[in-house]
């Protein structure tokens, strides 16, 4: 039972990295209809550049703020110099694009930093709290930094005139211009935002595995799986799908677990987690293809 | 080969124009391999140069497979790179535990792969767009697991890969093992090639392309786009299949770390940067996969010293910055790009 | 001077041509219908004043050449477009339907008196503030539209067929209110509709538009009294 619960402990911590990460893609996707295959390696990225700035003698949560502000600032000169031009090209060329811009990110990391892991301290200290048993400081500091994060953004997106500003430019981008507002900036500025908020996913996963430039390429995924669970255009049911995925694997490994200690039968283990996770997500996505909180959107013919 | 089956139409005259381009091509497959390999004899051209050629021909199956499914159907796939990897292992297996000649060993990876992709393509109808891109992408990150897995691994022999030998050229023909196999790829090529184009001009051939362009106005055609959907799916990846087969034998080695997810993005990539839907953009892209590969890194090294510049450049840089170049110089892709240009340079005639 | 001024305006969509040089003018404080059939270039025409489709010939407004312009630009110069389908945003509720349209002004105490102001116009509104503009029936829904557009104090507003759909008597209402904000708010309108009775009992001047010209122009009442324009767009 207490093993049970670490697991889902793990697997929310895991889940609130999925969950900004997912609720970074639906940020871009809502407002363009793409799927930025390079958020993971721009989180990566932005974690090395906090890295550095520890290095330099700054403390945490100083180079935090200063980090999600650069990679605000990146994501929005990204959108207005490299996406921008490619408005109305075929989908599949603004996919190979976002795999330009991966491989950009990840080579540039692998070239200033090396392919070398770097371990990085947690920026919680280890104390005893309340069911520590269960969870550990770290996994705690990233879900609440997580739901900090999300709060303050639905704070933005629902009370603020530019938060709204943003979602009418969404929604309708051909009345949201009639209503004089510019697009393309509240484009931008998505853009900006989706990479703040996957700086902050970067951060706060980086101690809880190593810094090195392959660090986010399976957190894309299972953000993009989390993404789609939840429905692909829904902010809160991309956080939700998050948080689904990360508990979802982690129970996976703790049960293939207690099955081969009990019935000495291995069925999974943490090799195959990804794998089964990934299928049972398709699964639910075969039987809700709008994901468990999308709506259903109807094509008129 | 020559153009796009959008353009070209069944009138006896096209069809008579196709058949001499036809012809022209098959003299040109004849010719330039003979032309290569005497040039091997001769000592231009070597067994290595022979081998990166023969890659080349097998991205371009693959790519071609992607295609199929990608560019005249319209269904996305960001894990082919799984296909490809269960065409090696199958051939790989039936070779290596079997003892199976090579020339029976390709059309069971054929079919094996036709019945993956066929099983894979039908829970995947109901998936769609970014959908489909989760479905493959995952299966593209779960093949090296499955490979891995315990207990596949008296079959798949785990991370050690297993280790295949090449088929000497047969009747004491007087050619090197690399030169055989550039001969036995390249008439593999022009075959699964020529089934292709007949394929797509035939009446299921329009059926994807309807499909592609509007599911349900094909649907209310009487075309069963379930049924194409599936199929075509299945077809894809008995190429892309058929090319991991080929690559498998000519690299003598198949291991779960050559198939991670980026050979599925490179396969993608390859059949975007050729041109999507054009049968000679797939051997462009397919050409592309193998030259980036190979290239990149001395291209790197040389831009590098060139500028001096003060860290080490990586070789993925410049492959990143190629594909945001190319994908702005030629959003249709290469084939695509040089349609363009032609029509220009036509009207600039014209004036 | 008039408030707007179009001369020689070409329009197109890709390749194809809509719209052959068009030609006309209207002055501050009218109203101005233009008529015409489906495909005429009614649509097209009220597009390009708001810089929505590539044109050439020259847009001016108050004698700015506003041709080329991005919309959201022409928009803060004072030209409101109720558009075509109403360009509702369905998932966001109707007091921020209004709110939207005065993000981008400065003078925020006169844009709470816009506000009143429009739910003084539109009563249901009101009552239907927190309710998510989906949901409104498609009357509503072209009050919200003319309502949000209003909210940008516009000099002109330009509106494409705020019949369309509708019920008789919520037509008669609309085109009630639309005759007090061209009296009370001193906005001037460009009316395009398919109802040429409607439009031509409300505008003091209207054009006539066919496959991309305009065949005729004049008084409303001396536009009404032509045999054809009678014959082909009224009825009778």
């Amino acid at each position: 039972m207490e093993q049970l619960l670490q697991q889902v402990g793990a697997g929310l911590a895991n889940g609130a990295i999925y969950a900004s990460l997912a609720l970074a893609l639906v940020m871009i996707f809502v407002s363009t209809n793409h799927i930025n295959f390079a958020q993971g390696e721009m989180a990566m990225f932005s974690a090395y550049i906090a890295w550095q700035f520890m290095e330099w003698g700054l403390s945490f949560w100083l180079a935090l703020p200063l980090v999600m502000a650069l990679s605000f600032t990146t994501g929005v000169v990204i959108e207005r110099t490299i996406l921008r031009p490619l408005h109305g090209a075929p989908v599949l060329s603004v996919v190979v694009v976002f795999i330009g811009l991966l491989t950009i990110f990840h080579a540039l990391a692998g070239g200033i930093w090396t392919y070398t892991i770097k371990a990085v301290p947690s920026p919680f200290p280890e104390v005893a709290f309340p069911g520590s048993g269960y969870i550990g400081s770290h996994q705690l500091g990233m879900i609440g930094v997580t739901v900090i994060v999300l709060i303050a953004l639905f704070t933005f997106f629902r009370f603020t005139p530019l938060g709204l500003a943003m979602r009418a430019a969404a929604q309708n981008p051909a009345s949201a211009r009639l209503a004089g507002i510019s697009v393309d900036w509240m484009l931008a500025l998505g853009w900006g935002l989706a990479a703040a908020v996957g700086a902050v996913a970067g951060c706060m996963v980086a101690p809880a595995v190593y810094l090195e430039p392959n660090m986010m390429a399976s957190i894309l995924l299972y953000g993009f799986a989390g993404a789609l669970v939840g429905g692909i255009s829904s902010p809160g049911g991309a956080v939700a799908g998050g948080f689904i995925v990360g508990v979802l694997e982690n129970l996976i490994a703790y049960l293939g677990n207690v099955v081969e200690r009990t019935t000495g039968l291995y069925i999974v283990g943490n090799g195959e987690k990804l794998t089964v996770a990934l299928v049972i997500v398709i699964a639910v996505l075969t039987l809700k293809p709008s994901g468990l909180f999308g709506h259903v959107t109807v094509e008129r013919v | 080969m020559a153009d796009t089956v959008a353009s070209r139409n069944g009138t006896p005259a096209a069809s008579a124009a196709g058949f001499v381009w036809g012809y022209r091509y098959g003299l040109l497959l004849v010719v330039l391999p003979l032309l290569l390999i005497a040039g091997g004899k001769a000592g231009f051209v070597s067994n290595f140069q022979f081998l990166q050629l023969s890659l080349m021909i097998v991205y371009a199956i693959a790519v071609l497979g992607l295609n199929l499914l990608t560019g005249f159907n319209g269904q996305i796939s960001l894990g082919h790179g799984a296909f490809f990897a269960a065409g090696a292992y199958t051939a790989a297996i039936l070779i290596d535990q079997h003892n199976w000649p090579l020339w029976a060993t390709l059309p069971m990876a054929a079919l094996v792969c036709f019945f993956a992709g066929y099983l894979f393509g039908l829970p995947a109808l109901r998936l769609e767009g970014h959908y489909l891109a989760l479905a493959t992408f995952a299966l593209a990150v779960a093949v090296p697991q499955i490979l891995k897995y315990r207990h596949l691994e008296p079959i798949t022999k785990g991370v050690m890969g297993i280790n295949v030998f090449k088929s000497d050229p047969p009747f004491g023909l007087p050619l090197s093992t690399d030169q055989w196999m550039f001969l036995v790829v390249l008439a593999v090529a022009a075959f699964m090639f020529w089934i292709a184009r007949n394929l797509l001009d035939s009446r299921t051939g329009r059926a994807l392309i309807a499909i592609r362009d509007h599911s349900m106005a094909a649907s209310t055609m009487g075309i069963n786009v379930a049924h194409y959907k599936a199929v075509v799916f299945g077809i894809s990846a008995l190429y892309t299949g058929l090319a991991g087969a080929l690559h498998g034998v000519i690299f003598e080695f198949v291991s779960p770390d050559s198939f991670r997810f980026e050979l599925s993005i490179a396969i993608l990539v390859g059949a975007v940067v050729g041109g999507i839907a054009s049968l000679p953009g797939a051997v462009i892209g397919g050409v592309f996969v193998q030259v980036i590969e190979k290239y990149a890194d001395a291209l790197t090294k040389q831009i590098s010293a060139a500028v001096q510049l003060p860290l080490e450049l990586d070789p993925w840089l410049i492959y990143g910055i190629v594909l945001i170049a190319l994908m702005y110089a030629m959003p249709t892709g290469i084939v695509g790009g040089m349609a363009v240009l032609w029509r220009r340079l036509k009207a600039m005639r014209g004036l | 001077m008039s408030l707007l001024e179009v001369t020689a305006l070409k329009a197109y969509y890709g390749q194809t041509q809509v719209l052959h040089g068009v030609s006309f003018a209207l002055e501050a404080g009218g109203i101005t219908t233009l008529l015409g059939a489906n495909g005429a270039g009614k649509t097209t025409t009220l597009r390009s004043i708001c810089g929505m489709v590539a044109t050439e010939g020259a847009i001016r407004l108050d004698g700015e050449p506003i041709a080329g312009r991005a919309t959201e630009e022409i928009v803060r110069l004072g030209v409101g477009h109720v558009p075509e389908g109403r360009g509702t945003f369905t998932h966001l509720t109707v007091d921020e339907n209004l709110r939207v349209s005065a993000y981008t002004r400065r003078d925020k105490a006169a844009a709470r008196r816009d506000r009143d102001m429009v739910f003084e116009y539109f009563p249901i509104l009101k009552a239907r503030i927190g309710q998510q503009a989906g949901t409104l029936s498609g009357g509503e829904q072209q009050m919200l539209a003319i309502s949000r557009a209003l909210m940008l104090r516009p000099r002109l507003l330009l509106l494409d067929e705020p019949s369309f759909g509708l019920a008789p008597l919520i037509v008669e209402e609309i085109f009630r209110i639309m005759r007090r904000v061209n009296s009370e708010a001193k906005v001037s309108l460009l009316l395009v509709e398919q109802n040429a009775a409607l439009a031509l009992d409300l505008a003091d001047h209207a054009y006539v538009l066919e496959t991309g010209r305009v065949v005729m122009s004049g008084s409303a009442a001396d536009v009404k009294r032509d045999e054809g324009v009678r014959k082909s767009y009224l009825g009778y």
